[in-house]
């Protein structure tokens, strides 16, 4: 590959990797392209009401497994003079709590926050074969009437399974059906007797337990489904419908025959389970989702950083916005200010005062520091010393302004403080050396120039959408640079130059 | 707007960005740019391939040299102070005459002895430097510009920039001082640029700021149709600057002295486009012919009898003849 060509490649790949990037956050890790967007999540709470009998009490409580479809954060527990500890692994979690001895009613709070999640998560393990169970008459013989009825007309453990669901629904005349369903009543009821069935073929299956999250609700139901094994994955099955498949506010929070909470010493006065859905932006979502994740791209966000890092760096990343337009400016149109980049800098200013304002104080700065450096330039004062006296003018005038606007109630003046002092030093002096040199008209010309420059640029770095981007999508800082070094090898005309060279553009130049 | 970009294409006009793209970046090597971009380091390389300069009478590289500027000028009475690197002719303070502590500057007014001071630390300081380094003031003797240059001239030294392109010179211009300039002879400071037949050094008519002049502004005479004298040797020295500092890309600004001939004042390595204008003519069609040469070594005189033949007289140009008949 030719040099000369390079820059296309590296162009190309820059603005290809950021691109990539930014679309990859936007729609594997679910970062909103705009902000303010907002998601949902859920608050959810386990209250647990004890009355205590005598001696030391316990109590344990299931928290929610990771599982399929939702994510569980910020948990807390509310828990005043009880030991509290954590038992977890991949598939079951408990929290203990105990007391030496309590003499009044208790209540223990778990809470946790809710969000969905994409992402498949291993439901369980690998199953034992479960072993027959064994009947008495009748209902051993009535047992294996319904498993040879129902095995006739299914083909594996999934359609064996939607069978016995669609039986225990669909056939209350049925007299051997009717004697297990005696008493069935819950989905609980259904699932159980749906296991025994299973266990008839040694076809693995096991109780899963949740909620659903679809409104609020202050004493949600437990949910009770079955999961039946057909050898390589785990299917889940309403008991009472029969429908198979996860039913998307499904939130699974435990699995097998426990019940959720327990206690020694002591009574279960109520245990209730409540639900609050909360309207929330979906960068939060995403960055929290992202977080549990561990996704190397998704940690490169500024959402990482400290608040007040994060703040510093969204400035510094729109430097580079600022920069192309001067690169445009410049390269393009064929403007030139004081010092290249000067104008960034200004601009950056002006995302404190506003551009109207930044403008006029800019200008009462640059004006008022022009009187000073002209009767500097007569106490012959060697060329550093000068600098710095002009920039210690400045600093004084930029206070002074402060304190005037300050007492007159104005508050853009505060932020005077923001400007660049030396770059505005620099400023004057080289306008102080234009004027000389080139006359107060091209100074003054050149002078409002990089103000003209600075405002566009402000206006580009201004641009609410780019300062979100900038902190969520650092990347697109990549786009910019691929876009500089493209920039870089445009060799056309400037647009001042069609002016400029009008002549040579005319019929006969002779 | 586009028919002008086509015809600015079509006539060879040379734009910044290309200048700088692919010209300077590929013709002028970084590690030559200081035998141009410091004046003293310039001169010397001049003089030592036997090319004409304007005397150096004395360097002023520390700031308490300032006040003993009296023991550098010696006896001189008339000189010029320049920034050795300087650019844009910013700094220069041309001094015409010496009444005990008073200096006569080239628009007759009156410098004190302490801002002459106060100049020549400005200078040392950086103030006139790219990217304001420390510098070192240069004292030289002040050219006596050839009276042919009387009628055609303001105050200050008028003078001649030729783009010497791989050797070869393309193109040419003079360079007038008017009162706007102060005297000075760059452009964008004020004065007229005069396009030059490159055969013959007959001026064909001038351009101030970005628009044409016929007449000189502070004189009246006629710009278009003055021979400038000692045409040849400028064209040569022009072309043998090429040896000296190695830049394929170069501007040459040569003086011509009353009593010495032509002297090379500096050289520049990022030449401006005006010259363009001065001669009603884009550079590009003439880059392109050299470069049509290919690589080849040839000596100065070869590469300037080639030019002058190639581009010679506007009217006959062989690579670019009636261009706008020929036009887009």
């Amino acid at each position: 590959m030719t040099r000369s060509r390079q820059w296309v490649v590296l162009s190309l790949l820059l603005v290809l990797l950021g691109g990539i990037t930014f679309a990859y956050k936007v729609v594997r890790l679910g970062y909103p392209v705009l902000p303010d967007e907002t998601g949902e999540q859920w608050l959810v709470q386990a209250r647990l009401e004890i009355e205590p009998v005598k001696g030391p009490v316990r109590a344990s409580l299931l928290l929610p497994v990771r599982s399929t479809g939702f994510t569980v954060t910020n948990e807390s527990f509310i828990s005043r003079d009880f030991g509290l500890t954590l038992e977890e692994n991949m598939f079951r979690r408990q929290a203990d709590w105990a007391i030496r001895s309590l003499d009044s009613d208790r209540v223990l709070y778990y809470r946790a926050t809710v969000i969905r999640d994409t992402r498949n998560s291993r439901f369980a393990n690998r199953p034992e074969i479960p072993s027959a169970p064994e009947l008495d008459e009748p209902w051993a013989s009535a047992m294996a009437d319904l498993v040879q009825e129902v095995k006739t007309e299914s083909a594996d453990a999934q359609s064996f399974a939607a069978e016995i669901l669609d039986h225990l629904q669909n056939s209350p005349d049925d007299a051997n059906w009717n004697l297990f369903l005696e008493g069935v009543e819950s989905s609980l009821d259904y699932a159980r007797l749906a296991q025994s069935i299973l266990a008839m073929e040694q076809i693995p299956s096991m109780l899963v337990h949740g909620i659903l999250l679809n409104n609020d609700v202050q004493r949600s139901a437990i949910h009770t489904m079955l999961a039946v094994w057909d050898g390589e994955h785990w299917m889940l099955f309403d008991p009472q419908t029969g429908q198979q498949g996860r039913p998307e506010e499904f939130m699974i929070w435990w699995r097998g025959m426990e019940t959720l909470a327990g206690v020694s010493g002591a009574l279960i006065n109520d245990l209730q389970i409540s639900v609050k859905r909360r309207l929330r932006s979906s960068l939060d979502l995403a960055a929290q989702r992202t977080e549990l994740k561990d996704s190397f791209i998704g940690r490169i966000s500024l959402l990482h950083l400290p608040v007040q890092t994060q703040s510093v760096y969204e400035v510094l990343l729109l430097v580079p916005f600022g920069i192309l337009v001067i690169v445009v400016l410049r390269n393009f149109v064929g403007l030139s200010s004081f010092g290249t980049f000067a104008p960034v800098l200004i601009a950056l200013a002006f995302r404190e005062t506003e551009l109207v304002k930044g403008i006029l104080l800019f200008m009462m700065i640059v004006s008022m520091g022009l009187v000073f450096r002209f009767y500097l330039e007569r106490l012959r004062l060697l060329l550093v010393p000068r600098l710095a006296a002009v920039v210690t003018i400045v600093v004084l005038l930029m206070t002074a302004i402060s304190l005037f606007s300050d007492r007159m109630g104005v508050e853009t003046g505060l932020s005077v403080s923001l400007f660049p002092m030396v770059i505005i030093s620099m400023v004057i002096e080289r306008m102080s050396i234009v004027w000389e040199e080139r006359g107060a008209m091209t100074s003054i010309q050149e002078g409002l120039g990089s103000l003209l420059m600075a405002s566009l640029a402000y206006s580009v770095i201004s641009i609410d959408v780019l300062e979100y981007w900038v902190t969520v999508f650092p990347e697109v800082n990549l786009i910019v640079l691929g876009l500089i070094v493209a920039l870089g090898r445009y060799t056309g005309f400037r647009l001042t130059e069609l002016i400029r060279f009008r002549q040579l553009a005319g019929s006969n130049p002779l | 707007m586009n028919s002008i970009l086509q015809r600015m294409r079509s006539n060879g006009v040379l734009g910044l960005n290309r200048r700088n793209g692919d010209y300077i970046l590929k013709m002028n090597d970084r590690r030559f740019f200081p035998l141009v971009d410091d004046k003293v380091l310039c001169k010397e390389r001049l003089q030592e391939r036997g090319l004409a300069v304007p005397e150096l009478i004395a360097l002023a590289r520390y700031m308490q040299q300032a006040s003993h500027l009296g023991d550098l000028l010696g006896t001189h009475n008339e000189f010029v102070i320049k920034p050795a690197h300087g650019s844009g002719g910013d700094g220069i303070l041309v001094i015409k005459d010496r009444k005990a502590d008073y200096f006569v500057d080239s628009d007759g007014n009156l410098v004190k002895r302490a801002d002459l001071e106060h100049h020549v630390t400005n200078v040392i300081g950086g103030l006139y430097s790219l990217g304001g380094q420390p510098d070192v003031a240069m004292i030289e003797s002040l050219v006596h510009f050839d009276p042919a240059f009387a009628g055609l001239t303001y105050h200050g030294v008028p003078d001649i920039r030729v783009i010497v392109y791989r050797g070869y010179p393309v193109m040419a211009m003079v360079r007038l001082p008017t009162r706007e300039s102060h005297g000075k002879a760059n452009l964008h400071q004020g004065a007229i640029g005069v396009g030059v037949d490159l055969a013959t050094g007959i001026t064909v008519g001038g351009v101030s700021g970005n628009s044409p002049v016929s007449l000189h502004p502070d004189t009246g005479s006629e710009i278009s149709g003055f021979q400038v004298p000692h045409w040849s040797s400028i064209v040569s020295m022009a072309a043998q600057c090429f040896e000296a500092v190695e830049l394929g890309y170069l501007g040459v600004d040569i003086v011509l002295d009353e009593r010495h001939g032509p002297l090379i004042l500096e050289l520049n390595a990022r030449p401006g486009l005006n010259i363009q204008i001065a001669n009603r003519r884009g550079l590009r069609l003439r880059l392109d012919a050299v470069d049509g040469l290919g690589q080849r070594e040839e000596s100065p005189e070869w590469r300037v009898e080639w030019a002058c033949r190639a581009f010679g007289d506007p009217r006959t140009d062989l690579f670019n003849p009636e261009p706008l008949l020929s036009g887009s």
